[in-house]
């Protein structure tokens, strides 16, 4: 296992990319620790099987280097560099057993048959493949299948980390999280540098300790689930993570309060003051279900219209507009919905200033 | 213009794709087709559509007998999960094409594409071709030809289950504004609860090529009349506890009792199967009459703004789910709690006996 380190790396996909934009890659730098588990989320086309393929050595970075535990492995193959990855569809050899396919990559490096046995029973264990390993992988489930593909990595000693890229694309929706289940336990028990990497908010917030979240070529922020959710660094995590996504609303500060097209909403002291001090256009964000909507006016309640209710059975969602902006909020069951007009209330704890998209800070 | 099955069925040599299907979609009425994958959401679609054949059975389309007419010769549009399109016409051809094959004139034509493309906006795609854009505007172009024929019947066959979920929301939400403003019976299939309680309208639930349950979306959500059509209808999965009846008090093994309160009063002695939906189980203690269950968590499936507890509980799995984002350690005690209100009874034929009332459930919750 190892420490990954990606030093200033870029990537163009262009011989000669003449500005940013022609970046698939933009900048990356970062530090991913051995033992981590950690999963690279953004929509498609954000980047993420670029940088994907950079770590495990399918692409050379048009700037910057990878080091794994130190050692500059840039310009090494995929081979060389001790990767092991798991893909959207099982790969297999369909017309061997399941034991042989999971010797398959200790074999192939010479490894002693008694060494292979071990190790191999071992990691069957884990996955509870033991009672089929005399089966052809050719009849088995797509969920049995996509274990063998991840034990392939799991029984080799050497792998410095295993990737995995929308590992769980063909497993039935009422067998994923037993899947779910099965990765974060072969962490917990392997301690291996695992990278997930999805579009899926589900899978990246369920598997990992530490999500990055990337966006137009860059990680836009790393954090925990419960950071990423409840404390949004950059507008899009806040967009991209929670359904619905954060509600967004341009505004401008007099002291402590946001003003927004005359209503005011008062904000923390130190949001604010970091807020006087922020370059560039000012938005408030809040997400649907850390609104207060009052049926009545209340104090320091903002009156709004309410357009929409969809039920969602433990919840409603209503569609509200503020001075012509809509907003999202989610009242939880056992609420009526207000009819006509409501007023709503912004706790400062999570009402935040973003300032060109980005969290205000020191 | 309304659309009967009667009697339906469909078979494949010895296989049951579809068995006694009756159904009446009355016009401009908005419906919901609910089942797993492999329910016979889409057989049942191409038969309403005309593209397959009943094996036994009518359909009546305003009374008339249509069972053996065409798909040409009907009214109908349909949308598919994959995003079909014809390749190499652009997006104004591909959205023109119903027109242009009924003979339509071309300021007119003009006029209903540009209309159309404004709904689904993708006014500024009209000269692009399919493979230059991406799932989400594939599939607008795939909804925009269906729209532009103003079909009798508008028929939906799970199409956004091929989009990224931040896609499907926005489409979701517009999509009903879509159909409100349309005369169309439309059918849509899903295999999602909330997606269904969403569209609203009527709902039909279907399992195994068979009808579990009809009615208004939201009535049938609240009452899911077998263990089944509340499976169906429930996710994250409904928790079911197997227990009895003695006296004025329901027992659930493990030593765990509480009284037969509201809609639980009367219930004759014996046994039953006990069912709560997973955001009816709280991990702290709500009111005295909860009821404690101690289990291991098994894992924590984070679902965006939810948090979903899987629960190792007496050698059965249930599921807690709770709002916002928490870690939980795989493995670590863990206490759910209950409120008798909440549970739907089931007898021993696994056919409801009782339902929650909605009014003390949001009493309780308050």
């Amino acid at each position: 296992m190892a420490r990954i380190e990606l030093k200033e790396l870029a990537h163009s996909y262009f011989t000669h990319p003449k500005d940013e934009s022609d970046y698939a890659l933009k900048r990356i730098h970062n530090e991913w620790e051995d033992g981590g588990a950690y999963a690279l989320l953004g929509p498609s086309g954000c980047g993420k099987t670029t940088l994907l393929n950079v770590i495990s050595g399918l692409l050379t970075p048009s700037k910057g280097s990878v080091f794994y535990d130190g050692t500059d492995v840039t310009g090494l193959p995929p081979e060389k560099r001790n990767i092991a990855q798991v893909f959207q569809f099982p790969v297999l050899y369909d017309t061997m057993s399941v034991f042989n396919n999971l010797a398959f990559p200790l074999r192939n490096r010479g490894i002693s048959e008694s060494e292979v046995k071990k190790r191999v029973l071992e990691v069957a264990e884990i996955l509870d493949l033991t009672p089929f390993l005399q089966k052809r992988a050719a009849g088995l489930a797509a969920d049995a299948k996509q274990k063998i593909s991840l034990g392939r990595g799991l029984v080799r000693s050497d792998v410095a980390a295993i990737l995995f890229d929308e590992p769980l694309t063909v497993i039935d929706p009422h067998l994923k999280w037993h899947l779910r289940r099965k990765l974060k336990e072969v962490h917990d028990q392997l301690k291996l540098t695992l990278i997930y990497v999805t579009h899926d908010q589900v899978e990246a917030l369920t598997f990992a300790d530490q999500v990055m979240v990337m966006y137009e070529g860059e990680l836009v922020q790393i954090g925990t689930p419960q950071e990423l959710f409840e404390n949004p660094t950059h507008k899009f995590v806040g967009y991209f993570i929670g359904s619905p996504g954060m509600n967004f609303l341009a505004c401008t500060l007099d002291g402590n309060t946001a003003r927004v097209d005359g209503a005011g909403i008062v904000l923390d002291d130190e949001m604010a003051a970091l807020g006087q001090k922020a370059q560039g256009k000012l938005e408030l964000g809040i997400r649907p279900m850390h609104l207060e909507v009052h049926g009545k006016p209340v104090d320091g309640g903002v009156p709004v219209k309410v357009k929409a209710a969809e039920d969602q059975g433990s919840f409603k969602i209503i569609t509200l507009s503020l001075a012509g902006h809509t907003l999202r909020a989610r009242l939880p069951e056992g609420h009526t919905v207000p009819q006509n007009e409501a007023w709503l209330r912004f706790p400062t704890r999570w009402t935040k200033l973003f300032a060109d998209g980005r969290l205000v800070s020191t | 213009m309304g659309l009967k099955l009667q009697n339906v069925d469909k078979l494949l040599g010895r296989e049951i794709h579809l068995k006694d299907i009756n159904l009446e979609f009355e016009s401009g009425s908005r419906n919901v087709l609910l089942g797993h994958t492999l329910a016979g959401k889409t057989s049942l679609l191409r038969i309403m559509a005309g593209i397959d054949r009943p094996t036994h059975g009518k359909i009546l389309i305003a009374g008339q007998d249509v069972t053996g007419v065409s798909v040409r010769k009907r009214s109908v549009a349909m949308v598919y999960q994959q995003f079909i399109n014809y390749p190499s016409l652009n997006v104004y051809k591909n959205i023109a094409s119903p027109l242009k094959i009924a003979g339509v004139k071309k300021s007119e034509i003009d006029r209903r594409v540009h209309e159309t493309a404004e709904i689904l906006h993708i006014e500024d795609l009209l000269d692009r071709m399919p493979a230059e854009l991406s799932g989400g505007q594939q599939q607008r172009i795939s909804i925009a030809r269906a729209l532009i024929k103003n079909a009798d019947l508008l028929l939906m066959d799970e199409p956004l289950v091929n989009l990224d979920y931040k896609l499907r929301e926005e489409l979701r939400i517009e999509l009903q504004e879509i159909f409100e403003r349309r005369e169309a019976i439309v059918v849509y299939t899903t295999t999602e609860p909330a997606e269904a309680l969403m569209l609203g309208g009527n709902i039909v639930v279907i399992d195994e090529g068979r009808i579990l349950q009809t009615g208004p979306t939201s009535d049938v959500y609240h009452n899911p009349t077998t263990t089944k059509a509340a499976e169906v209808f429930s996710d994250p999965p409904i928790n079911y506890l197997a227990g009895s009846v003695q006296g004025a008090k329901a027992h659930l093994g493990k030593g765990i009792q509480f009284p037969l309160i509201d809609h639980m009063q009367g219930l004759p002695p014996g046994q039953y199967t006990f069912g709560v939906r997973s955001n009816h189980l709280f991990i702290n203690r709500t009111s005295t009459e909860d009821t404690e269950l101690r289990g291991k968590v098994a894992l924590a499936e984070i679902n965006g703004s939810e948090t979903f507890i899987h629960v190792q509980y007496d050698n059965s799995r249930l599921v807690v789910q709770k709002d916002g984002v928490h870690p939980h350690r795989i493995g670590s005690e863990i206490s759910i709690f209950v409120s008798p209100c909440c549970f739907f009874v089931y007898d021993a034929d696994r056919k409801l006996v009782a339902s929650p009332s909605r009014a003390s459930i949001a009493n309780w919750l308050k």
